[in-house]
């Protein structure tokens, strides 16, 4: 059977070519910069976020130490004009910014990618209204809807924020996912499927989202970026959560208390470099990600 | 190029149904009463004055008639111009506070936005397939894009503001001069405006050019440009075609990203303390006047509708074509 030609001859050719994919994969993925920057300093904060308070034995808001201090061998990034432990507030406000990222990213997630791919796979009026429903979320300005409604909750958790910040930032990534589905529901293979009778929403989880797995994760790590984005700019307004710790809160106690005049760069420099390292790195990963799928992008 | 016209003015318009309606519903169906928690922080001392206000606001909010009532009177109303009456600065009617704010936004949000526009896809453009730019110019662009507004603005009022003391960190204008046509007044203006716009400015710079040298790249990789090149035709003349039709894209990134950086300009007025529609709806939410916060809400949907129309029409002017942009992606 070996040394037949022809069809037996292309069937062990075409088995490694499915490894030799995933290592090809691999193998530009080790040889990525942007990726390995990027995946280096998110991990690096995440697991800053995620032990970095079990280090710290009181509480973020607690008054510890002397006021107003600047860095020091103690309190490693200052205290705030109350004598509370800016490294400590940091430490879990980097955990908030995870977790409203994770949660809000994956709200819109979710919400963006059931748009897209119903729009993009059912086609027809179907489309047409959700189409109109993303257009209209997409103009209105999502910061601004924000404010009005989160100003009404008088107890405001992350969880509700990031549910909020959900609802408001799917529709870029519904109008994405829209496009990619409805060139893939066209292919042969999403044809057969449907004539073997298979329900939609099975031909959708396995038929064509597979095909996009890697936009499908970029556009994760872009939501996730811009909710904590998002978060960042709700929590410096006051409006967010009521009682806990996160480095937009940190910015704003650090200008409601003048720390501005008061030349204590130490309390508002941590908390918005740590928003732009970790979203500059989830960026920068991404387009380590783009340059590792999509062939033409990679540099020459 | 009607159709397209009219189609666009169609979504606009029931985005702004929706809003208003949105508008409507939160204080009706949010828990508890509206009323009642907005004049609790109302720092008002007398009772009868008190209670004046609140009998003016309960019959506003008219929670005693059914809602469709309710719904149709809240539209009357706006239809006649009138958003209520401010809480934090009663008497005054809340559209008279939100137009004495609008230009002090619009003078920091326009040239910002235009030139960040104009700016990064010049230096977007300029970077795309050329090894070190796109290696200096590309990460600089990820990193402004992903600061927070109110850090840089924060950043650069300390550096520029507190440091070195070159210009003011706080309001519009100094309180010590008159709004008045003098050199000495304007001058005074201008220095304040300054680090707002400054901050605005560099902080939307990075997403464009990001967008545009993607847009080249994609552009160069077109069969137009392969076939100029192949004809000899100058680096120059190609890149001149690949730019004018990445502009394209550019112009709908425009409209897709205004509700971002109008959230940005909100929260750079905030850090500035700059009197304009930022630092009114964090004044409005500490005295939680709802009606003044409501009204600028449904004034930057206003705006931001009526830029998205002028985009459309920029856009029907510049492409011939005018086909709905499916692309997507934009980010």
């Amino acid at each position: 059977m070996t040394n037949v030609a022809g069809a037996p001859g292309a069937q062990p050719a075409a088995e490694p070519a499915a490894p030799r994919k995933g290592s090809e994969t691999l193998h530009y993925a080790r040889r990525n910069p942007k990726l390995l920057i990027g995946l280096g300093i998110v991990l690096a904060f995440l697991l800053l976020g995620l032990i970095g308070p079990l280090f710290v034995d009181h509480g973020p808001n607690e008054y510890v130490g002397p006021q107003s201090q600047p860095p020091s061998g103690e309190f490693w990034l200052g205290t705030t004009s109350f004598g509370q432990d800016i490294w400590a507030q940091f430490v879990f406000g980097v955990r908030t910014t995870f977790l409203i990222g994770v949660f809000g990213g994956g709200v819109a997630f979710v919400i963006g990618t059931a748009v897209g791919f119903i729009a993009g796979y059912k086609g027809g009026i179907v489309d047409e209204i959700l189409n109109m429903l993303t257009n209209v979320v997409l103009v209105l300005p999502a910061m601004v809807v924000l404010i009005v409604a989160i100003a009404y909750l008088d107890a405001r958790g992350v969880f509700v924020q990031g549910l909020f910040i959900g609802l408001t930032s799917w529709p870029w990534a519904a109008r994405a996912v829209r496009s990619q589905a409805l060139s893939l529901a066209t292919r042969d293979y999403v044809d057969l499927a449907r004539l073997s009778g298979r329900r939609t929403g099975k031909i959708i989880t396995t038929e064509i989202a597979p095909n996009m797995s890697s936009y499908l994760v970029m556009s994760f790590i872009l939501l996730f970026g811009g909710a904590i984005l998002i978060a960042a700019g709700l929590d410096f307004i006051g409006l967010g959560p009521s009682d806990g710790v996160s480095l937009g809160l940190m910015l704003e106690s650090a200008v409601a208390w003048s720390a501005l005049q008061f030349g204590m760069w130490w309390w508002f420099v941590p908390p918005g470099l740590g928003i732009t390292v970790i979203v500059s790195s989830l960026y920068i990963l991404n387009v380590g990600l783009d340059e590792i799928f999509n062939p033409k992008l990679r540099e020459l | 190029m009607w159709r397209y016209i009219g189609r666009k003015l169609f979504v606009y318009l029931l985005t702004f149904v929706i809003a208003v309606t949105i508008n409507w519903m939160i204080p009706r169906f949010m828990p508890g009463d509206p009323v009642r928690s907005m004049l609790a922080r109302a720092s008002v001392g007398n009772p009868e004055a008190l209670e004046r206000m609140t009998t003016y606001y309960n019959e506003v909010f008219g929670l005693d008639t059914p809602l469709y009532q309710q719904y149709f009177s809240f539209w009357g109303g706006l239809l006649r111009g009138d958003l209520g009456v401010s809480v934090m600065l009663y008497p005054e009617p809340v559209t008279d506070v939100i137009l004495r704010a609008v230009p002090f936004t619009l003078a920091v949000l326009l040239p910002a936005i235009l030139l960040s526009w104009v700016v990064g896809n010049h230096f977007g453009a300029f970077a795309a397939r050329s090894k070190i730019l796109d290696n200096t110019i590309l990460p600089l662009g990820y990193v402004l894009t992903a600061t927070p507004y109110m850090w840089l603005a924060l950043l650069l009022a300390w550096s520029l503001g507190v440091v070195a003391g070159v210009f003011p960190v706080a309001n519009g204008y100094s309180f010590s001069l008159r709004p008045e046509f003098t050199w000495l007044f304007i001058s005074d203006l201008i220095s304040h405006w300054f680090l707002p716009f400054l901050s605005m400015f560099v902080v939307a710079l990075g997403g464009w050019a990001i967008g545009m040298r993607n847009m080249i790249i994609y552009e160069l990789e077109a069969d137009y440009s392969n076939y100029l090149q192949a004809l000899g035709a100058p680096r120059r003349l190609v890149r001149k075609y690949a730019f004018r039709n990445a502009m394209l894209p550019q112009i709908t990134g425009l409209a897709v990203q205004l509700g971002t950086i109008i959230a940005g300009s909100l929260l750079t007025e905030i850090v500035f303390n700059y009197p304009g529609l930022g630092t009114l709806i964090i004044q409005s939410l500490n005295s939680r006047d709802f009606f003044l916060l409501q009204g600028i809400f449904l004034f930057v949907v206003v705006g931001v509708l009526i830029a998205n129309f002028i985009i459309d029409i920029v856009y029907v002017l510049v492409d011939p074509r005018t086909r709905v942009q499916m692309t997507g992606g934009s980010s």
